[in-house]
């Protein structure tokens, strides 16, 4: 089964949402309003026209996919490029990393990142090891391995998972996850071309409901370096993907109180840019961290134990992670599972009155 | 409802299997406006509720069930179903499929038990040249088998797996190949390696782990892995490499290439997930592919009888649409006769092939088993002696004239002294530096591999004494 329609968290306000403008390498001419979906076919489209030896395949990605990220592709460079592969995960993951093997750019789709387990064998114990057990004489950098996350509403068990944090306990392995339509096509970019096998989330709910402008060119953002998107004094909150929408408004509120809070961005979860996230909690002596997937184990609990280590005597506050709760992904109750703007406004409002 | 039914072309076909499925409560109610006897609580759990509409129709068929399927029908539609993949007839007959033929598929063989040509047989004919580097090659993996082993049994090596009974299978398979076809092996394969031009002491210092072992001793020993050679670096999971065979093949397909991939693994890799993936992308996508599998009858003490219940592992590549043989991997001239077909059929066609081999594993599974606690002396004894495949294959080349006993003493002892010359010094080099632990995790250590090397050798230097001191610091 497929989810076709991305977006709906009733909740939220449909509104655009930005991204800095010093992050993008190149300066913006000729940007056109784009959702987060179009941003990554426009990603794709670059990537196969730059590079002869870059193919894009997956479930159904023939017709365009479930969430349209492939719409045109075949029609433009051909089926023996842009092609549908047998339902298997496991397949497609291992071939992904054959093809890549090869010298090819491996762009393979996972059509939702809840499915994604039938291939962790292939990713953990082949992708991530490939170029180490063979002391560097073979590697499938190439890969890039896009698949769709989170919540969407109505997702519920298997439609709604954030698995990043299994990931991220695998050298070799880079995961990076966009929070917009401009983040999510120069960073796909990046991946792509990266020589490092890449886990590559995209925020489904945010397909449609994200729009910006987006440059129209080729462009890269680099991976493995965080962004303050919004500067700050009393608190830190790290977050990634689409729950900055979240953060972003419980920045706001929290702004109404008196409170300075710094936003960033971590883009890149592992290499992680913990440099970034030191500096910032060094100048305001508080952490939060905030992400979708449930709060034990996840990559949440590596950030707030990092810059323990680094920050401990800066810190005037413990360490604060506001997180989906530690149940399997619930339909109905889906609103009171969520890292919701009123639990992190809350948890914001402790921890700088702590 | 019925009506509706009634107008379906197929419900006439439907209509007659349904009467010879529920014939005897049918027949027995059949007149009856009471044909629903058979959705009383009986029955109504048994079939699904899609069913109910053909029960109720047969209140308005003929007395006899079986007169309506031998009606004569002109309309083609009603002799078979256009279908993705192809015209499906109907048939009146209920009739499923044996899940065993009665048959067990042949094996195809060119060399007998006494090393002579099987008259009509056909095959590859190899010269005297190939011919003999088969044999030297066979020879040469034995004798590494045996000295190995022994280097690990003393304790110089952690670990080691022998490829005995399944010399035929390693290097005529790859005598059958060329140079640019590129090989993801598993890991009971070295023969192929050795064929292809991996030394003797390129095997030893991959075993001993030392600063000259390709994969800069990362991984277990027999993990072998050979870019120059087109041989990919070995991983212990089973099966893992055959979709990635898939998309090496892929690639191979889209530069034109005049080569193929080929895949081995054993019986037991059958069962894995990853095998029924890679056979069904092979044939879809449509690859130059050869998928190898050494059925030798055991995956560590798993007999195939419980591993599966097909006709060994063939019958499961015809199952996915891919052409098939099974030949007898004893027989160097059979391997390397169906290889060299098979390599020909997948690049011409680009389609892939699968050959299984059938064989036996002589030895014990790896250094870490013993075998003998689960399979009886003699099966091993009879495969070791009366099946082996390196004897069968000397006699062939020794009635051409080409062989005798004193190159045969000759081979073995220069063989022998080579290796252990190897080892001798594959044992004396160093072990790779420890910065060596950091580089290829990613093209680039990121900066917590640097910090982490940083604290590792602050460590080293204040309790050397923790770590071995044949690693250069």
């Amino acid at each position: 089964m497929a989810l076709r329609r991305a977006g709906g968290r009733l909740l939220i306000p449909k509104r655009a949402f930005s991204s800095s403008l010093e992050a993008i390498e190149k300066p913006q001419k000729d940007g056109k309003m784009l959702n987060l979906f179009s941003a990554i076919n426009q990603a794709l489209h670059i990537a196969l026209d730059t590079d002869p030896r870059a193919y894009v395949f997956g479930e159904d990605v023939g017709f365009g996919g479930v969430f349209r990220c492939t719409t045109g592709l075949a029609d433009r460079f051909g089926r023996n490029r842009v092609f549908n592969t047998p339902l298997c995960e496991q397949g497609i993951a291992g071939f992904a990393i054959g093809l890549a093997a090869m010298g090819n750019r491996a762009i393979a789709e996972i059509q939702f990142a809840d499915y994604i387990f039938p291939a962790f064998d292939q990713i953990v114990n082949e992708a991530a090891k490939f170029r180490y057990r063979s002391g560097n004489q073979f590697n499938c950098g190439g890969l890039t391995i896009r698949t769709p996350y989170g919540a969407v509403g109505h997702g519920g068990h298997y439609h709604s998972q954030s698995p990043e944090s299994f990931f991220c306990h695998v050298p070799g392995l880079k995961v990076v996850i966009p929070r917009s339509p401009r983040q999510a096509k120069g960073l796909l970019l990046a991946c792509i071309r990266d020589p490092n096998p890449v886990v590559f989330f995209e925020p489904k709910w945010l397909y449609r409901l994200s729009v910006e402008e987006v440059p129209e060119e080729d462009y890269m953002l680099p991976l493995s370096q965080a962004e303050v998107i919004r500067q700050g004094n009393d608190i830190t909150i790290v977050g990634w993907g689409a729950q900055l929408q979240i953060l972003e408004q419980a920045c706001d509120a929290a702004a109404k109180e008196g409170i300075s809070c710094e936003l960033i961005d971590l883009r890149t979860l592992i290499p992680w840019d913990k440099e970034t996230v030191e500096a910032s909690v060094s100048k305001t002596g508080r952490l939060l961290v905030s992400h979708e997937a449930p709060v034990t184990g996840g990559f949440g609990a590596e950030i707030s134990a990092s810059i323990v280590e680094r920050c401990f005597l800066r810190l005037e506050a413990p360490v604060t992670r506001v997180c989906g709760l530690d149940t399997p992904f619930p339909l109905v109750y889906e609103p009171f599972y969520m890292p919701t703007k009123n639990k992190v406004l809350d948890a914001i409002k402790a921890t700088v009155n702590y | 409802m019925a009506c509706m039914v009634s107008r379906s072309r197929m419900a006439n076909q439907l209509r007659g299997k349904m009467s010879f499925l529920l014939g005897t409560c049918m027949r027995s109610s059949w007149t009856s406006s009471k044909a629903t006897v058979c959705s009383t609580s009986a029955h109504r759990h048994r079939f699904p509720s899609s069913f109910m509409p053909m029960l109720l129709f047969q209140r308005f068929s003929t007395a006899k069930a079986g007169e309506c399927v031998s009606q004569p029908c002109d309309d083609p539609n009603d002799q078979g179903l256009d279908f993705p993949g192809g015209k499906v007839s109907f048939s009146a007959e209920m009739r499923f499929l044996s899940g065993s033929p009665e048959e067990r598929i042949s094996c195809y063989r060119v060399l007998d038990d006494y090393g002579h040509i099987i008259s009509g047989s056909s095959f590859q004919q190899i010269n005297k040249e190939v011919a003999l580097k088969i044999y030297q090659d066979m020879v040469t993996l034995q004798t590494m088998d045996i000295i190995f082993y022994e280097a690990q049994r003393q304790g110089r090596i952690s670990f080691y797996l022998t490829s005995i009974g399944e010399e035929a299978i390693n290097i005529a398979s790859a005598a059958a190949l060329t140079m640019d076809d590129i090989v993801l092996p598993q890991y009971r394969e070295p023969g192929v390696l050795l064929w292809r031009g991996f030394t003797l002491q390129e095997f030893a210092n991959h075993n001993f782990g030392n600063k000259s072992d390709y994969g800069k001793g990362r991984q277990m020993p027999i993990h072998y892995g050979c870019k120059r050679l087109n041989y990919f670096t070995i991983s212990s999971p089973i099966s893992t490499q055959l979709p990635q065979a898939v998309g090496v093949a892929y690639s191979l397909k889209m530069d034109r290439k005049n080569a193929c991939a080929i895949t081995y693994f054993g019986d037991g890799a059958t069962s894995e997930g990853d095998f029924h993936a890679a056979l069904n992308f092979a044939a879809v996508l449509e690859v130059p592919i050869i998928f190898f599998c050494r059925n030798n009858g055991w995956a560590i003490s798993t007999p195939t009888t419980e591993q599966f219940r097909s006709d060994g592992a063939v019958i499961k590549g015809q199952a996915y649409g891919i052409r098939s043989i099974r030949v007898d991997g004893n027989d160097a001239l059979a391997v390397y006769s169906a290889v060299r077909a098979a390599r020909e059929m997948v690049i011409s066609e680009c389609q892939p092939v699968f050959v299984e081999a059938l064989t036996y594993r002589v030895g014990h599974h790896s250094t870490s088993d013993d075998s003998t606690k689960y399979r009886p002396l003699d099966e091993i004894e009879h495969w070791r002696t009366a099946r082996d495949p390196v004897s069968r294959y000397r006699k062939w080349i020794e009635r051409n004239g080409w062989w005798n006993d004193e190159v045969e003493d000759n081979l073995r002892s220069n063989v022998k002294k080579e290796l252990l010359k190897a080892i001798q010094i594959a044992e004396r080099l160093e072990k790779p530096a420890i910065n060596e632990l950091f580089t290829d995790v990613y093209d680039e250590a990121p900066s917590n591999l640097h910090e982490q090397e940083k604290s590792l050798r602050e460590m080293i230097k204040k309790h050397p004494e923790d770590y071995p001191s044949d690693v250069p610091i």
